[in-house]
C-alpha cells in the first residue's frame, strides 16, 4: 500500500462517515449533494482511464454518461406510460436498466472510438466533440422524449429490497461502486493492460516497433471507459431523477476534463478529489454570487497555468521523471 | 417552384458558409500558426455582436454600431491575447481547451453583468432591410446579400495578405518554423499578437453580421464555435483555403439538409416522423460529413503543413 492508497483510503473512509455527520449536523440535505460528487467522480475516473493513462483527450465523455442516464430515463419512462422502445416495453427495475445503460454507453463508445481513434492530437478532441454533439441533437429531436426539455422519472430505480430512493441509501450505492471502480481501475493500471497503454501515450512509435497493437489497446480502454461513464450516468439521472439533454452537452465533456485535470491526470483517486473539489467550489461560489461562473472561469485559468500536477499531486508528493 | 426554393436554399447555404468562413479564418490561424486552441473565439464573435447591438440601440445608427465592435472585439482580442493566452502556446492542447474553457465561462458572465442577462435587438438599417430581386419573381434579403459580397471580399483579402504580402510571408514562415523567423530577427510575439487581433476583428464581424438574423444573447458564440471547429477541421488545420472550402461545405449542408431532409422523410413516413427524423439529421449531417471526411482523411482537406 503506497502513501496515496493511505490518503484514498482515509478520505473514502471519511466519505463513508459523511451522513452520520450531516445527520448530527442537521444538513441531511448535503448528502444529495455528497452523492453526486461520488457520481462525478465516477465519470471522471473513467475519463481518467483514456485521458491519464492514455493520452487521449476525448472531448466528448458527455456522450456516454447522458446515453447511461437516457437509458434509465427511457425504460422507466415506457414502463410507467406504456409503449416500447426497439419492441421492449421498459422497466422500473436497476438491475435491468443499469446493466443496460452500461451495455449501450460501452456499444456506443467502441462504435465512436472505432472511427476517433484513427486519428490523434487535437483531431481527436475534435471528432469525439463532433459525435458527443450529434449524440446531443439526436436526443433533442425525439419529442417522445422530452426533445429540449428532457424527461422527468416518476420514481429512482427499484433495487428490490434496497431503497435508492432514500438518500443515504443512494449515497452508499453510489460508494459502493465508486470503490468498485477505483479498485478495478488500481489493478487495471498495474497490470500489463495498463503498462502497454501509458507505453503508447509515453512513446507510441517504439510501442508499435515493439509489434503493440495500438489500436486495439486504446479501443479497449476507450470502451471500457465509455461504460463506465455510462453507469455514472446511470446514477446522474436517479440522483436528479430528471434527464435533459444537458446531460449531452459540450459543458459536461468540458468539466470533466477540467475535475480530471483539477484532481490530477494520470493519478489513481486524483478525479475523485477533483469531483470533490470541484462541486464543492461550484457550491460555494453559487452561494456567494449568482455570477459565479465570472469567478470560477479565471479559477480554471489559474489552475491550468501554476497547478500542473492537479490536487492528488501534493499527495504523491515529488515524483521522479 | 422546387428549383426557385432550391436556388433560395442554396444562397442561405452560402450566406451561413461565408459567416462561418469569417469566423474560421481568425480561428484557423491562430491554431495553425500559434498552435492553439482558442474556445474562447465564440466569444469575441459574441463581444462583436454584442458592442455592435448596443451601440446600435444608443445612437440609432448600426454603421456605428459596426464601426465601434470592430476595434472593441479587437482591443478585447488583444487583452485576453496578452494577459492569458500568450502563456498557453507552449502547452499541450488540453492544458488550452482547459484555460480557453475558462474564458468562455468568464466572457458568458461578464456579458451578461455588463449587457443583461436578455437577448439584444439588432435592427438593420432601411437601405438594408428591403429584398433584392434576383431573378423575376425571386426576391432576397438584401442584408443576405451583403452577407455573402463581404465575406468573399474578406476572403479575397485573406488570400492576398497570406499569399502576397510581406506579413503574410512572415505568418506562414513563423507557422512552419517559429525558431527560425525568430532567429532571423522578427519579432514573433508581436507578430502572434497582431494575427490575434486580426482574428477577433473578423470574429466580430462574423457577430456583427449574425446579429440581425439570429438572436444577440449570450452563450451565441457556443454553437457557432462548434461549427466553426467542424469547418476548420473539415479543411485542415491552418488553412485559410480549407477553411473557405470547409465553410461553404458545411453551410451549404446544414441548410439543404435542413430544408429538404423532412420533405425527403415525408415520402415515406407520417409527417410527425418525418419532421423529426429530417429535424435531427439535419442537426446530425455536418458533423456525420466531419466524421466522414476525417475518416477518409485524418488531416482534412487541405492541410496546412508538415
Amino acid at each position: 500500500m503506497t502513501r496515496s492508497d493511505l490518503v484514498a483510503l482515509i478520505g473514502l473512509a471519511g466519505f463513508a462517515l459523511f451522513p452520520a455527520l450531516a445527520w448530527a449536523g442537521g444538513v441531511l440535505w448535503a448528502v444529495d449533494l455528497a452523492s453526486r460528487m461520488l457520481i462525478y467522480g465516477l465519470a471522471a475516473l473513467a475519463l481518467n482511464l483514456v485521458l491519464g493513462y492514455g493520452g487521449l483527450v476525448s472531448f466528448g465523455h458527455a456522450a456516454f454518461v447522458g446515453a447511461g442516464a437516457y437509458v434509465v430515463a427511457i425504460l422507466s419512462f415506457h414502463s410507467m406510460m406504456g409503449g416500447s422502445i426497439l419492441g421492449y416495453g421498459g422497466t422500473e427495475s436497476g438491475f435491468v436498466a443499469f446493466a443496460l445503460a452500461i451495455l449501450v454507453s460501452g456499444l456506443l463508445a467502441l462504435a465512436i472510438g472505432t472511427l476517433s481513434l484513427k486519428t490523434s492530437g487535437l483531431y481527436f478532441i475534435m471528432i469525439t466533440l463532433a459525435f458527443a454533439q450529434m449524440i446531443y441533437y439526436l436526443f433533442i429531436s425525439l419529442p417522445d422524449y422530452g426533445g429540449e426539455d428532457g424527461l422527468s422519472l416518476w420514481a429512482r430505480s427499484d433495487f428490490g429490497p434496497l431503497d435508492i430512493g432514500d438518500d443515504v441509501v443512494f449515497f452508499y450505492l453510489c460508494l459502493v461502486l465508486v470503490l468498485l471502480f477505483a479498485l478495478l481501475k488500481r489493478r487495471l493500471v498495474a497490470s500489463r493492460f495498463g503498462w502497454t497503454l501509458m507505453g503508447l501515450r509515453d512513446n507510441e512509435r517504439r510501442m508499435c516497433a515493439l509489434g503493440t497493437p495500438s489500436f486495439r489497446y486504446r479501443l479497449a480502454a476507450f470502451t471500457l471507459s465509455g461504460a463506465v461513464a455510462g453507469l455514472a450516468g446511470a446514477l446522474l439521472a436517479n440522483q436528479t431523477e430528471f434527464v435533459s439533454p444537458a446531460f449531452l452537452s459540450w459543458h459536461l465533456s468540458g468539466e470533466l476534463l477540467v475535475i480530471v485535470i483539477l484532481g490530477g491526470m494520470g493519478t489513481l483517486y486524483g478525479p475523485l478529489a477533483g469531483a470533490v473539489a470541484f462541486l464543492l467550489l461550484e457550491f460555494a461560489l453559487k452561494e456567494v454570487t449568482e455570477h459565479w461562473q465570472l469567478a470560477l472561469g479565471p479559477i480554471l485559468i489559474l489552475v491550468v497555468l501554476y497547478a500542473r500536477r492537479g490536487l492528488w499531486g501534493l499527495v504523491e508528493g515529488r515524483k521522479d521523471g | 417552384m422546387s428549383l426557385l426554393l432550391v436556388l433560395e436554399q442554396l444562397l442561405n447555404g452560402l450566406q451561413f458558409g461565408v459567416m462561418l468562413f469569417l469566423i474560421a479564418a481568425g480561428l484557423t490561424l491562430v491554431l495553425g500558426i500559434m498552435n492553439l486552441v482558442n474556445l474562447a473565439h465564440g466569444s469575441l464573435y459574441m463581444v462583436g455582436a454584442f458592442v455592435c447591438a448596443w451601440v446600435s440601440l444608443q445612437t440609432g445608427s448600426f454603421l456605428l454600431g459596426l464601426l465601434a465592435a470592430l476595434p472593441a472585439t479587437a482591443l478585447v482580442g488583444i487583452a485576453v491575447e496578452l494577459l492569458v493566452l500568450r502563456r498557453l502556446y507552449a502547452r499541450d492542447h488540453l492544458d488550452q481547451v482547459l484555460a480557453t474553457f475558462g474564458l468562455i465561462l468568464f466572457f458568458n458572465e461578464g456579458v451578461k453583468i455588463v449587457f443583461g442577462a436578455r437577448p439584444l435587438r439588432l435592427d438593420l438599417p432601411e437601405w438594408l432591410s428591403g429584398s433584392v430581386e434576383l431573378l423575376p419573381g425571386v426576391p432576397y434579403p438584401a442584408f443576405r446579400l451583403a452577407i455573402i459580397a463581404v465575406g468573399l471580399l474578406v476572403g479575397l483579402f485573406l488570400f492576398w495578405l497570406v499569399a502576397r504580402t510581406r506579413l503574410g510571408m512572415l505568418i506562414r514562415a513563423g507557422a512552419s518554423n517559429r525558431e527560425m523567423v525568430q532567429a532571423l530577427g522578427v519579432d514573433i510575439a508581436q507578430l502572434y499578437t497582431l494575427v490575434f487581433g486580426l482574428g477577433a476583428v473578423l470574429a466580430a464581424l462574423g457577430g456583427v453580421m449574425a446579429g440581425p438574423i439570429y438572436a444577440v444573447e449570450v452563450g451565441m458564440g457556443e454553437p457557432m464555435l462548434i461549427m466553426v471547429f467542424v469547418v476548420i477541421v473539415i479543411g485542415g488545420i491552418g488553412s485559410i483555403r480549407g477553411a473557405f472550402v470547409g465553410a461553404l461545405l458545411v453551410g451549404m449542408t446544414f441548410m439543404l439538409c435542413r430544408a429538404f431532409l423532412p420533405g425527403l422523410f415525408g415520402l415515406f413516413l407520417d409527417p410527425a416522423g418525418a419532421a423529426a427524423v429530417g429535424g435531427a439529421l439535419a442537426s446530425m449531417a455536418i458533423y456525420i460529413l466531419m466524421a466522414a471526411v476525417l475518416i477518409a482523411r485524418p488531416r482534412g482537406l487541405f492541410p496546412a503543413h508538415g
